[in-house]
C-alpha cells in the first residue's frame, strides 16, 4: 500500500502540443493518501482514464512525475509499479478456473505453493467465490467475473494500490449495489489505496471516501460526498452532482440582497459582504432539493411562473421560471404544487456564491465541519 | 431474425441455384451415375458397388492416401505454428504493419503453374540458387531423381506459398483482442509465453480454426505443384490422392473405378473437415458463451 | 393514426420471446414499454415497426390489417440504443438524408433540417461527421434524423442508456418536452422506472415476453398489479416484509403488529407480503402510526441527491431512502419508521390485496387489453 503523489503532471497525446487545448490533462497537482478510496468522476473527454493510466504506468505523462510513497516511479512499467487494475469489461483468462486466475499472478511471481493455496482460498472467502473456484471463468456471470478480475489483484499481498475502470459498466443494474458493497467492505477490512474511475455520481458518491471531481483536463474538486453536494467549489461541481443539477442564477450583489434581474433574494450577512468581493461574474447557486415553494408570498419569498412539473414517483421537479431564467426544485413526494405561479424561499443558509465559476468561500470560522452537518430530514 | 418483403425476392436467388445445380449437383450426380456402371463406348453395365470394392482394396491407393495424409499432416504441423510465429512478429502499429502485410501477401497472388515453376528453377541442381548452392556445399540435392528432395522441394514450395495466409488469419485474430488484456497481463507480472498460453492462443482458437481447415483441405487436394514439379514421381513418391486421381481417369480412362474414387475422395474430405472442426470447437468450450 | 396489436405471439425457435400481447395505441399518444433487459421490449418493438413478423397474431393501422406489409411502405421513425448514423454523411446530410428519400424539395427539406437540429440543439454542428461528436451528440443527431420524417409512429428503444448520466439527465427533460408537441404515436422502452416516470403517459410493463399490466404511468406505479411488477417499476427494488393478518392486526416479520387501519383493513386473514417503497421507510418518526424496525447498515449508496441505505430485516433486504447525501458506515446501528398507510399489501398469488390509493386502480386497464393482468 502506498500514498501517491502526482507532481505537477500534465499530459497531451499530441508530440508537439501548441496551446492548453491541446493537452488531455492540463495540471495535475496532489497527493492521495495511503489507505483511501477514491473516485475519479467526471463526463467523458475529461481526462480521468488517461490520469488512471498514468497512476497506472500504461501511460508516461509529457511533464511531472508520479511518487508512490515517496519514490518516484514515473519511469516504471505496470507490474514494477505494484498495482492491479479492474478494467470495464471483465478481463479473465477464459481456458483457466477461478482459481487458477486467482492463482495466476502469485504463480508468476515464485510465490511458494502453499502461501497460493491459502491466499485464493481468502480472497475466494472475502469474494464470495469459494462455490465457484473449480469452474472455468468462461462460464461465469458478468458480475462474478468482474469480482474475478478484483480478486487476482486483491491476492497480491504486497499490491499498492487497486485501480478501477468503469467496472459496473457491464453488471445488470439489480446486481450493481452487491458488488458496491463488496468494494466498500474490502475496502474497509483491507484498508487498500482504491482509485475508481467513473461518469456515474452514483458510484462515485458510493464508493469514495474522497472524489476527486475533473473537467476538462483539471481537477475542480477533491472532497467527501457531502462537501461536493453542499459547497462545490466549482460551478461544473454543482451542476454535475445532484440531479438535477444545482441552479444557477447570475445577479448583482446589493446591500444584503442580491439582485437577479430585479428580483431581489436575501442572503446572511457575512455572505452579502463576500458578495461585493467578487471580481468576475457573480452567480447565485442553490440546490432544488432546498428551495421552498409558497402558494401564498411569504416573507422574504420571490414570485415565479410555474412552467412544468415531472412527477419521479419518490419526488416532484418543478421548472419555474424567475426573472425569465429556468429554476429547478425539488419537492418531496405529497407536496401539492400551486397552479401558475407560486413564491419561491430561498433559505439564505443554503445559498452559495460563485465568482467566475470558483465557489466564494466563507472565513474559515463560519464554515461548519466536514462531517457534522446535520443532515435534513424529510418529510 | 426474420425479415420479410414481397415473396419476389426469392427470384433474385433463382440465378444462384441455376448456377450451383450446374456447377455443383449435376456434376457430382454424373460422377454418382458412372461410380457404379461400366461404361464401353455405346453400352453401360450396371455393376453395383464393384468398382468400389476394387477401389477400396487396391494397394496403390493405400499408399497414395498414406502418403497424402503424411503430407496434409506436415503442412498442417509446419504452417500454423510458423504462421502464428510470423503474427505474433509482425509490428502493431506504424508504417510496418502495411508494409509486413503487402509483402506476406505477395505468394498468394502468384497463380499456382507459375508458384510449381519458380519453383523448378530455384531448385533445379544445374542453375537453381537453392538448388546450386546446397550441392555445391557437397550436399546432392535433385527433386527429379531423390524422392525425398522432392518431398522437400514440394515442402518448401507448400509452405512459402501458404504460411502468409495463415499468419494473415492469426494477425487478424491477434488484433482484435483488446488491449485491456495485454494490461491486464502486465500487471499479472505474465511472461510473455504465458501471455500467449492464456490469452492469445485462446482468443485465436476462431481464426485457427478457419485456417486449419482452409489448409488441411487445399493441401489434402493438391494436384498443381507435384504434377508441375514431377508429374507425381520420381516413381510414385508424389503421387498424392488427387494425381492419382487424374492417372486413372485420364490417364487409363477408367471412368467407373474413378468415378468410385473420386467420390471415396470427397467423402474422406468431408469427414475429415468436420472432425477437425468438433474438435476445435470442443477445445474451448463453454468460453464464448459468457 | 392508431395501432393496434392483437394476440402478438413471438417465437425465435423454441424460445418465446412475446406471447399473447395485446395493446391499442391512439393517435398521438405517448407509451412507455417498461421491463428489464430481455423482458421482450425490442422485438416488441421490431414488430411494430414491421422488421420482424410476428410468428401469429395481427397488426392493425386504423383497422387495416397491415401484418406482412413492408417497413418502407409505413410512417415509422425508429432510434436504436447505439447511435446509428451514417458515418461518411454530415450532420445535416445524416438528418436530411429520409426527406431526400422521400423526395422533399430542396428548399424545404433545408427548413426543416434545420428547424429540428434547432430542436435538439445541434444546429452548430450541422457541417461535422458522425465521428466528430461526442455520443451525446451522435444520439442527438440520430434523433433528430427520426423526429425531421414527421413518421405516423416514433419508436424508440432505449435511446439513452448509452449516454453518460448527466447527459441522460438532460435529453429526459428535452425529450418530454419534444413528444409533447408530436401528432405521432410515440412509444418509448426503458429499463429505468424514474424515465418512464418522467417521459410519462400511458405504460405498458412487461416481463418475459409478457404484459403484466398497463394504465397511465401514475396509475400503475402507484398500484403495481403483482409483486412483479412493483419489482420491475420501482427502483431500487422495492422493499418487501412478510405479514400474517389475523382478526384484528397484522403482525409484520418479527413481531411488529400494526393494526388494521384504512386501506389495510379489507384484508382477509391469511399470510401476505407487504411492499413499501424506499422513498417510504423513514429514519425518523413521520407519523403517529409508524413502526420501528432496528437494525443495521449493510451499505449506503449515493446517488446525487440521495442516500440508499440497504439494511437486513428478517433475512430480507430493505432498502431506504434518505434525501440529500449522508454517510453512513457499513454495520452502523440505525432505526427505520414504516408508516402503515404507505403498505402495498400482496396476496400469496402475488396480486395487490390492498393499496392505498386502490380507489384509482379500477382505472387500471387503461391500456384496452381488457383482460386479466396478473400472472399468466
Amino acid at each position: 500500500m502506498a500514498y501517491i503523489e502526482l507532481n505537477e503532471i500534465a499530459h497531451s497525446y499530441l508530440s508537439k502540443p501548441e496551446d492548453q487545448a491541446d493537452y488531455a490533462l492540463k495540471r495535475i497537482h496532489t497527493v492521495w493518501e495511503d489507505g483511501g478510496a477514491y473516485a475519479l468522476l467526471g463526463p467523458s473527454g475529461c481526462g480521468k482514464t488517461t490520469l488512471l493510466n498514468i497512476i497506472s504506468g500504461l501511460l508516461t505523462p509529457s511533464q511531472g512525475r508520479v511518487l508512490y510513497d515517496g519514490k518516484d516511479v514515473t519511469a516504471l512499467s505496470p507490474e514494477k509499479r505494484n498495482i492491479a487494475q479492474v478494467f470495464q469489461f471483465p478481463v479473465l483468462y477464459d481456458t483457466m478456473t477461478v482459481s487458477d486466475n486467482l492463482a495466476f499472478p502469485l504463480r508468476n511471481r515464485g510465490v511458494p505453493k502453499n502461501d497460493i493455496i491459502r491466499r485464493v482460498n481468502e480472497v475466494a472467502e472475502i469474494l464470495d467465490l469459494t462455490a465457484f473456484l473449480k469452474k472455468k471463468a468462461a462460464g461465469l456471470t458478468a458480475d462474478a467475473k468482474q469480482k474475478v478480475s478484483l480478486g487476482r489483484g486483491l491476492v497480491r499481498s504486497d499490491v499498492a494500490a487497486i485501480l478501477f475502470d468503469e467496472p459496473l459498466t457491464v453488471i445488470d443494474p439489480h446486481l450493481k449495489w452487491r458488488l458496491r458493497r463488496s468494494l466498500k467492505q474490502i475496502h474497509e477490512q483491507l484498508k487498500l489505496t482504491l482509485i475508481y474511475v467513473t461518469h456515474d455520481q452514483t458510484e462515485a458518491l458510493t464508493f469514495a471516501e474522497k472524489v476527486v471531481v475533473m473537467y476538462d483536463g483539471d481537477i475542480v474538486q477533491i472532497g467527501t460526498p457531502q462537501e461536493l453536494f453542499e459547497y462545490p467549489e466549482h460551478r461544473f461541481v454543482g451542476y454535475f452532482i445532484g440531479s438535477p443539477g444545482m441552479n444557477f442564477l447570475e445577479c448583482v450583489p446589493d446591500g444584503d440582497r442580491v439582485r437577479v434581474d430585479n428580483v431581489g433574494i436575501k442572503l446572511d450577512a457575512p455572505i452579502a459582504a463576500l458578495a461585493n468581493q467578487a471580481k468576475g461574474k457573480l452567480e447565485l447557486g442553490i440546490r432544488p432539493m432546498y428551495l421552498q415553494l409558497s402558494a401564498k408570498p411569504v416573507q422574504d419569498s420571490v414570485e415565479a411562473q410555474i412552467k412544468a412539473v415531472e412527477d419521479q414517483g419518490s419526488c416532484k421537479i418543478v421548472s419555474l421560471s424567475l426573472a425569465g431564467k429556468t429554476v429547478r426544485a425539488r419537492l418531496p413526494e405529497g407536496q401539492p404544487v400551486p397552479s401558475g405561479k407560486a413564491w419561491l424561499i430561498f433559505p439564505p443558509q443554503k445559498i452559495r456564491l460563485f465568482d467566475d465559476g470558483r465557489l466564494i468561500k466563507q472565513a474559515v470560522g463560519s464554515k461548519l465541519k466536514t462531517g457534522n452537518w446535520k443532515l435534513q430530514t424529510e418529510e | 431474425m426474420d425479415k420479410w418483403e414481397d415473396n419476389k425476392a426469392w427470384f433474385l436467388v433463382l440465378p444462384v441455384f441455376i448456377i450451383v445445380a450446374f456447377s455443383a449437383i449435376i456434376p457430382l450426380m454424373t460422377v454418382v451415375n458412372y461410380s457404379v456402371q461400366d461404361i464401353f463406348p455405346g453400352k453401360r453395365v450396371f455393376v453395383g458397388a464393384e468398382w468400389f470394392k476394387e477401389v477400396l482394396t487396391s494397394h496403390r491407393l493405400h499408399s497414395a492416401l498414406w502418403r497424402q495424409f503424411l503430407f496434409s499432416g506436415m503442412v498442417l504441423l509446419i504452417e500454423i505454428p510458423l504462421g502464428i510465429i510470423i503474427a505474433l512478429a509482425m509490428p502493431k502499429r506504424g508504417w510496418g504493419v502495411s508494409a509486413s502485410l503487402v509483402t506476406l501477401a505477395l505468394p498468394l497472388l502468384i497463380p499456382w503453374n507459375v508458384i510449381g515453376t519458380i519453383w523448378i528453377i530455384f531448385t533445379r541442381p544445374d542453375i537453381g540458387l537453392f538448388g546450386a548452392t546446397i550441392n555445391s556445399l557437397g550436399i546432392t540435392f535433385d527433386h527429379t531423381s531423390a524422392p525425398l528432395d522432392a518431398w522437400v522441394t514440394l515442402m518448401l514450395m507448400e509452405v512459402w506459398h501458404w504460411t502468409p495466409l495463415v499468419a494473415l488469419l492469426a494477425y487478424s485474430g491477434l488484433r482484435a483482442i483488446p488491449e485491456a488484456y495485454f494490461q491486464a497481463a502486465k500487471i499479472d507480472g505474465a511472461s510473455a509465453w504465458a501471455t500467449f498460453r492464456y490469452i492469445q492462443l485462446p482468443k485465436m482458437r476462431g481464426v485457427l480454426t478457419i485456417a486449419i481447415l482452409l489448409r488441411f483441405m487445399d493441401s489434402f487436394l493438391i494436384y498443381a505443384e507435384p504434377f508441375v514439379l514431377t508429374g507425381g514421381g520420381p516413381g510414385n513418391s508424389t503421387t498424392f490422392l488427387s494425381i492419382y486421381l487424374v492417372k486413372i481417369a485420364v490417364g487409363s480412362f477408367d471412368l467407373g473405378p474413378a468415378a468410385a474414387f473420386s467420390l471415396i475422395y470427397f467423402v474422406i474430405i468431408l469427414l475429415f473437415s468436420w472432425l477437425f472442426y468438433q474438435a476445435l470447437q470442443n477445445v474451448g468450450k463453454g468460453e464464448n458463451n459468457g | 393514426m392508431g395501432l393496434r396489436l392483437q394476440n402478438i405471439d413471438k417465437m425465435v425457435g423454441r424460445e418465446t420471446h412475446l406471447k399473447d400481447i395485446s395493446l391499442e395505441f391512439e393517435p398521438g399518444s405517448r407509451n412507455i414499454i417498461l421491463g428489464r433487459t430481455l423482458a421482450g421490449k425490442t422485438s416488441l418493438l421490431r414488430i411494430m415497426a414491421g422488421l420482424d413478423r410476428p410468428t401469429s397474431g395481427k397488426l392493425f393501422i386504423d383497422d387495416r390489417d397491415v401484418t406482412g406489409v413492408s417497413v418502407r411502405k409505413r410512417s415509422i421513425a425508429m432510434v436504436y440504443q447505439q447511435f446509428i448514423n451514417y458515418p461518411s454523411l454530415t450532420v445535416y446530410k445524416n438528418i436530411a438524408s429520409p426527406l431526400k428519400i422521400a423526395g422533399l424539395k430542396r428548399t424545404e427539406i433545408d427548413q426543416r433540417v434545420r428547424k429540428t437540429a434547432a430542436i435538439l440543439h445541434i444546429d452548430d454542428l450541422l457541417d461535422r461527421l458522425p465521428t466528430e461528436l461526442s455520443g451525446g451528440q451522435q444520439q442527438r443527431t440520430a434523433i433528430a434524423r427520426a423526429l425531421v420524417k414527421e413518421a405516423d409512429l416514433l419508436l424508440l428503444d432505449e435511446p439513452l442508456v448509452n449516454l453518460d448520466f448527466k447527459l441522460r439527465e438532460e435529453l429526459r427533460i428535452e425529450l418530454q418536452e419534444i413528444f409533447t408537441r408530436r401528432k405521432a404515436i410515440v412509444v418509448y422502452t426503458t429499463t429505468e422506472p424514474a424515465e418512464a416516470l418522467m417521459i410519462g403517459g400511458n405504460i405498458v410493463v412487461i416481463d418475459e415476453g409478457r404484459i403484466l399490466q398497463t394504465g397511465p404511468v401514475s396509475d400503475v406505479y402507484q398500484n403495481p398489479a403483482t409483486l412483479k411488477v412493483a419489482d420491475v417499476f420501482s427502483d431500487p427494488p422495492i422493499n418487501y416484509i412478510k405479514g400474517v393478518v389475523t382478526a384484528d392486526a397484522i403482525r409484520l416479520g418479527r413481531g411488529i403488529d400494526i393494526p388494521l387501519h384504512d386501506h389495510l383493513s379489507s384484508l382477509k386473514a391469511g399470510t401476505y407480503k407487504f411492499g413499501v417503497r424506499a422513498n417510504h421507510l423513514f429514519l425518523t418518526r413521520t407519523a403517529e402510526a409508524d413502526v420501528k424496525i432496528r437494525t443495521t447498515v449493510e451499505l449506503s449508496e449515493i446517488n446525487g441527491s440521495e442516500t440508499f441505505i440497504h439494511v437486513n430485516y428478517d433475512n430480507s433486504m430493505l432498502v431506504v431512502q434518505q434525501n440529500g447525501v449522508h454517510s453512513h458506515r457499513i454495520g452502523e446501528p440505525v432505526t427505520l419508521f414504516v408508516n402503515p398507510h404507505y403498505l402495498l399489501a400482496y396476496n400469496e398469488e402475488g396480486h395487490l390485496a390492498a393499496s392505498p390509493s386502490l380507489q384509482t386502480a379500477t382505472g387500471m386497464n387503461a391500456g384496452n387489453v381488457g383482460d386479466d393482468h396478473g400472472v399468466h
